[in-house]
């Protein structure tokens, strides 16, 4: 059995085509007005793709997932509940995170724990931002807007909790916009001391 | 002040070499370089080669990217000056300065401005009438007879030196490029004359000064329905002649490496290059003679601007010099054009460059010549 051939029918050429002379013209006149519109149109028309690197960069889309921080609350602690998600989620295993219990006489004590370790290794991240999704608490973001600043040493992509704690978001701010009530707040939804 | 006249003669002829090889090697060839990479960047959407520096007292100086050939220029210098060990030593070493010197020696023909009366600089000059000056030069190297003639003559010797560069390199894509080079140079050489005889008819002279004048007195070439005809043959030839895209099949990188060049490194490859660009300068200065009128502006005669009688006189000098600025402004321009039309077009197949040469152009360029005969014939009569 032979194979089915479908004979596709060459389009036919114009007698302007078959000249090239009139295709040329059309060409140049493409190539020109790019050339005349890039070269002396004004800036605000200029079409040039090309970004001078060093001297200027790129602007970052607003969900652009950079450098991780840890959100703090108002009183400058970690909002972090040591609850594992995000090291759980990450499938690059890039955070390790040791929990710690608060003293008997903190009013968080009993409700939640807090981060003794928080490290995040940098250089093994995929920036996949899942570890952003599972946090039940904002506490982990991705949003500072900042790419990885290079290093000669590994040991400086291993950012401590000191460190991601201290970074602000792109707006600038330690918090973020979503409130959190503490545990005696009356807004808390979670079960009081009294189990009421 | 003229007491030795030869003296005088040789000191003449010497600073015109010197000026013609300034502007056509010092400032042209580094500026079509220049052009060619910033406009193509331009036409793509890119910024271009920008970044070679120098650094005087804290500045910057880039020059906007022209500081690239030179960066080049010094790279090549530099470079392992490597032959292949069984090339042919001697010929691979003097093919790139066949290739280069024919190239330049096309310079000596073309006329760059009008008559220049060195005693008379600042005065007025008359309008019409011969003028008795002692000291009349010529604003070209040599004015020889057979003047056009003399150019393709010398520019066909640009093919032996691709053609023997490509056969010393003891390499096949080297071969290969060198004999495409030679039979497609060989080719486009017939059509480039026989599409410039339509010119030789209408300015009855084959000296290019006496073609300038003819369009200085009566009008440029290319409004010539025949010439006008004859210039776009002239050009698409020329550009083949070049060896320049759409017609760079002699080193079709996609299929042979680099043509004839492939074998050849720093300075030697340096020269091939620098042939192929004062080519390109001497063919854009052949058109500009030839058929845009040569020094000649719109409304400018020897003793000043005269529009439509609004005159305007101007000393000698002032005239000789817009006539020069103006010459050299229309080369950069057909060259501009040139670059455009490299940039818009894909390469073409071997075998399309060969029958649009034979079939297309040949014909054409004939035709033409009837045209043009009968056109004159029709004027006379």
């Amino acid at each position: 059995m032979t194979i089915g051939v479908k004979v596709l029918k060459k389009p036919p050429r114009t007698l302007a085509e078959q000249a090239y002379l009139p295709e040329t013209v059309k060409g140049l006149r493409l190539t020109m007005s790019r050339f005349f519109k890039n070269t002396f149109g004004p800036d605000s028309e200029k079409e040039i793709a090309t970004v001078k690197y060093p001297e200027e960069t790129r602007v970052y889309p607003e969900r652009f997932r950079g450098v991780h921080r840890l959100t703090q609350r108002a009183d400058g602690s970690p909002r972090c509940v040591a609850c594992l998600c995000c090291s759980t989620a990450c499938p690059a295993q890039c955070i390790h995170i040791e929990p710690g219990e608060y003293a008997a006489d903190d009013p968080r004590a009993g409700y939640e724990r807090y981060p003794k370790v928080f490290v995040i290794d940098e250089l093994r991240c995929i920036s996949c931002g899942y570890c952003v999704e599972a946090c039940p608490c904002d506490a982990i973001r991705m949003d500072t807007g900042v790419h990885m600043p290079a290093s000669t040493h590994r040991d400086h992509f291993l950012y401590d909790k000191e460190t991601l704690l201290s970074l602000p978001g792109a707006d600038g701010s330690l918090l973020t916009a979503n409130t959190r009530p503490e545990p005696g707040d009356a807004d808390h939804p979670g079960i009081d001391r009294d189990h009421h | 002040m003229i007491e030795h006249p030869i003296l005088f003669l040789v000191g003449i002829t010497l600073a015109k070499i010197v000026c013609v090889l300034a502007v056509a090697v010092a400032a042209f060839a580094p500026l079509l370089i220049w052009a060619e990479r910033r406009q193509s960047a331009m036409i793509q959407d890119r910024l271009g080669p920008m970044r070679a520096n120098i650094q005087i007292l804290g500045m910057n100086i880039t020059l906007g990217g022209m500081l690239h050939p030179v960066a080049d220029a010094l790279k090549l210098f530099w470079k392992e000056d490597f032959v292949p060990p069984k090339a042919d030593k001697f010929l691979h070493a003097i093919a790139p300065m066949i290739a280069l010197i024919p190239a330049l020696a096309a310079f000596t023909v073309i006329p760059f401005g009008n008559t220049l009366y060195l005693d008379a600089l600042n005065q007025v000059l008359p309008a019409d009438g011969a003028i008795e000056s002692a000291h009349a030069i010529q604003l070209q190297i040599a004015t020889i007879d057979v003047g056009i003639l003399f150019i393709f003559a010398v520019a066909g010797t640009g093919v032996v030196g691709a053609a023997i560069g490509g056969y010393a390199s003891d390499n096949k894509f080297s071969l290969i490029g060198g004999v495409r080079a030679a039979s497609q140079m060989v080719s486009y050489e017939v059509v480039l004359g026989l599409t410039l005889i339509p010119c030789f008819m209408v300015y009855q002279s084959l000296r290019l000064e006496d073609m300038a004048m003819w369009q200085h007195e009566n009008t440029w070439g290319i409004l010539n329905p025949a010439l006008f005809f004859a210039f776009i043959l002239y050009f698409v030839a020329a550009v083949a002649e070049n060896k320049r895209v759409p017609f760079d099949l002699p080193e079709g990188e996609s299929e042979l490496v680099g043509g004839y060049l492939t074998e050849y490194s720093s300075m030697r490859f340096g020269m091939f290059f620098m042939g192929e660009f004062i080519e390109v300068v001497v063919l854009g200065a052949l058109a500009v003679v030839i058929f845009f009128g040569a020094w000649d502006v719109p409304f400018l005669t020897r003793s000043g601007f005269d529009v439509f009688g609004h005159y305007l006189p101007m000393v000698h000098w002032l005239v000789a010099l817009i006539q020069v600025v103006v010459f050299i402004l229309k080369i950069i321009v057909l060259m501009w054009f040139q670059l455009m039309v490299r940039w818009t077009l894909p390469r073409f197949r071997y075998d399309q460059v060969m029958k649009l040469c034979w079939k297309g152009l040949l014909p054409l360029a004939l035709i033409n010549i009837l045209f043009t005969g009968v056109l004159l014939l029709a004027w006379r009569s």
